[in-house]
């Protein structure tokens, strides 16, 4: 039994070891470990393609989580006390956007997008000389409609394990609702939206297939990885690989923190 | 009082409303609409009200074919590896070895699919493990651009999504039981089968229906391990929308898709129902 555990955990982690031994290799072929250097990792750095497609990656990544973790939180504040029709629509909301493939939210955002800019553009040339396009824009909307939703669900498990009792006490001494959310409810709320930002993070930064439809010329670091790997395997894509695991580790590791240290909601 | 909170409940929703209705409900209408309409001259769509689309859906028969086989086939497969691990883990594993243990099995899937699938290009390429095959005799076996390549990659991108799932069930289970099966004198393959099999069938469901649902609309692995010869009905929309620029043609074909996922899950739930395994709800973290 704990020899079977040992192998399935080598079978999940010495692929990735392996990309990360071989980013270290002196030799221009990819496949053969062939002394050991950083010259892989310099030359990555250095390649203004790749540098250029991190910095998109990173700005989607931090405007759509922050945007993801402002308007998920809202709405989980609003959704925790509500009944009916409302709070039904948006449950079904929450479920479809996660339950639909990828690849289609992909597909139907390119096509719905495209159709709307072409309506408006001749119009909004006429009137600003300015256009619409697919771009960073369509991605940060893409990407923030899947991790809004992971937000509200995480948010939302964590209003539900909270003690009312605090925020109850808080206006019986006399504070106001803002006062109460923003010394009671919002710093027990921390945890859960720091986490959700996290994922979020991580969710859009390491996506590939929805940016494929809705990229238009921008091009993400998955983008680019994709690319580079149809060209041929070389050192510099394992040396980019095992710098984007580690960075998606890191943030991993702090949402892990950052939920422990609140304490784990109720249902969780 | 009641009015002001209805306000601020708008106003909280508002956003949250907005973005869903702009960019999640909107859409999928477009792709609805489109479904019925047609190819445009120059690509893209043209408007028509007619179900040609739907009725063509037969030229793309094999990737439909390919994904309702090789989905099913990658679930069982994660499901089969991924038992005993979440069964070790729950039962066997001391308390204080037993989070950092789950936590390294979930990790890697919060790292992108796109480097783990490309680590299994370079292992299963000809310099990878065919290459140690042949030095060790067995002659020239091919595995990447394979079924089997396609599978592997499915086995290791999903593992950690169908262990969850299972251990959080397994965790759950009254250990009691198994200790008075025992006092009654089962025998410990008699008590698996039946109190902690039927009892984990919960995990089991969850697992598998997230896995499934995933594979459905699968494109990485088989375009970066099936080598364009091992394609599901995600390769097909991908050339449909970003080659052959057929919108109408690719709409349908979602539509499909997520018709044909939608069927099978509900006759999966409904089959879970029958034998007694009601669906728990698992956080992915």
């Amino acid at each position: 039994m704990r020899l079977y555990a040992l192998a399935v955990y080598a079978f999940l982690y010495l692929p990735i070891g392996i990309i990360a031994l071989f980013s270290f290799s002196a030799g221009r072929n990819a496949s053969q470990m062939q002394g050991f250097s950083t010259q892989w990792y310099g030359r990555a750095l250095s390649n203004p393609f790749v540098i250029d497609a991190l910095k998109t990656s990173a700005g989607i990544a931090l405007t759509s989580a922050v945007l993801a973790s402002v308007f998920g939180t809202l709405a989980a504040l609003a959704l925790s006390g509500m009944k009916g029709r409302w709070r039904a629509l948006f449950d079904a909301l929450i479920y479809i956007a996660v339950m639909i493939p990828g690849i289609v939210i992909g597909i139907a955002t390119l096509i719905a997008l495209v159709t709307v800019f072409n309506a408006l553009n001749p119009w909004l040339a006429a009137a600003t000389g300015w256009q619409l396009s697919m771009g960073a824009g369509s991605l940060v909307a893409a990407h923030g409609l899947f991790t809004m939703s992971l937000v509200i669900i995480l948010v939302r498990a964590r209003i539900e394990g909270m003690d009312r009792a605090l925020i109850e006490a808080s206006s019986d001494l006399g504070a106001g609702p803002l006062a109460t959310f923003r010394q009671v409810t919002l710093p027990l709320l921390a945890p859960a939206i720091l986490a959700g930002f996290l994922l979020s993070f991580t969710f859009s930064f390491d996506d590939f297939i929805i940016a494929f439809f809705v990229a238009g010329s921008e091009t993400t670091l998955p983008i680019y990885i994709f690319s580079s790997i149809r060209r041929g395997v070389t050192p510099e894509i394992n040396a980019i690989g095992t710098m984007v695991m580690a960075a998606s580790l890191l943030m991993l590791v702090i949402a892990q923190l950052t939920l422990r240290r609140g304490g784990t909601p109720k249902d969780q | 009082m009641a009015i002001s909170q209805r306000a601020a409940r708008a106003l909280l929703l508002g956003p949250a409303g907005l973005w869903y209705a702009g960019l999640l409900v909107l859409p999928l209408v477009v792709v609805l609409v489109y479904s019925f309409g047609e190819r445009g001259a120059a690509g893209g769509y043209a408007p028509a009200f007619t179900f040609a689309q739907y009725a063509n859906l037969g030229a793309r028969w094999t990737a439909f074919q390919n994904t309702l086989l090789l989905a099913p086939a990658g679930t069982l497969a994660a499901l089969l590896i991924a038992y005993p691990l979440a069964y070790f883990l729950a039962v066997r594993v001391r308390e204080r070895w037993r989070t950092l243990l789950l936590v390294l099995v979930i990790v890697p899937f919060w790292t992108s699919i796109l480097i783990r699938s490309y680590a299994w290009i370079f292992l299963l390429g000809g310099r990878g493990i065919p290459h140690l095959l042949a030095e060790l005799g067995m002659g020239d076996i091919r595995l990447i651009n394979t079924p089997f390549a396609v599978l592997v990659g499915i086995v290791y991108g999903y593992l950690p999504l169908m262990v969850f799932p299972i251990y959080v069930s397994l965790e759950k289970l009254d250990k009691r039981l198994l200790e008075a099966a025992g006092d009654l004198g089962a025998p410990p393959w008699r008590s698996f089968l039946q109190i902690t099999l039927p009892l984990s069938l919960p995990g089991v469901a969850t697992g598998s229906m997230l896995v499934f649902i995933l594979l459905m609309g699968e494109y990485l692995i088989p375009q970066m391990l099936g080598g364009g010869k091992v394609f599901f009905v995600g390769n097909a929309l991908v050339d449909l929308f970003l080659q052959s620029r057929n919108w109408a043609f690719g709409s349908a074909m979602s539509v499909t898709l997520v018709a044909v996922m939608l069927v099978t899950v509900t006759l999966y739930m409904r089959f879970l129902k029958r034998i007694g395994a009601a669906r728990d709800d698992v956080g992915l973290m």
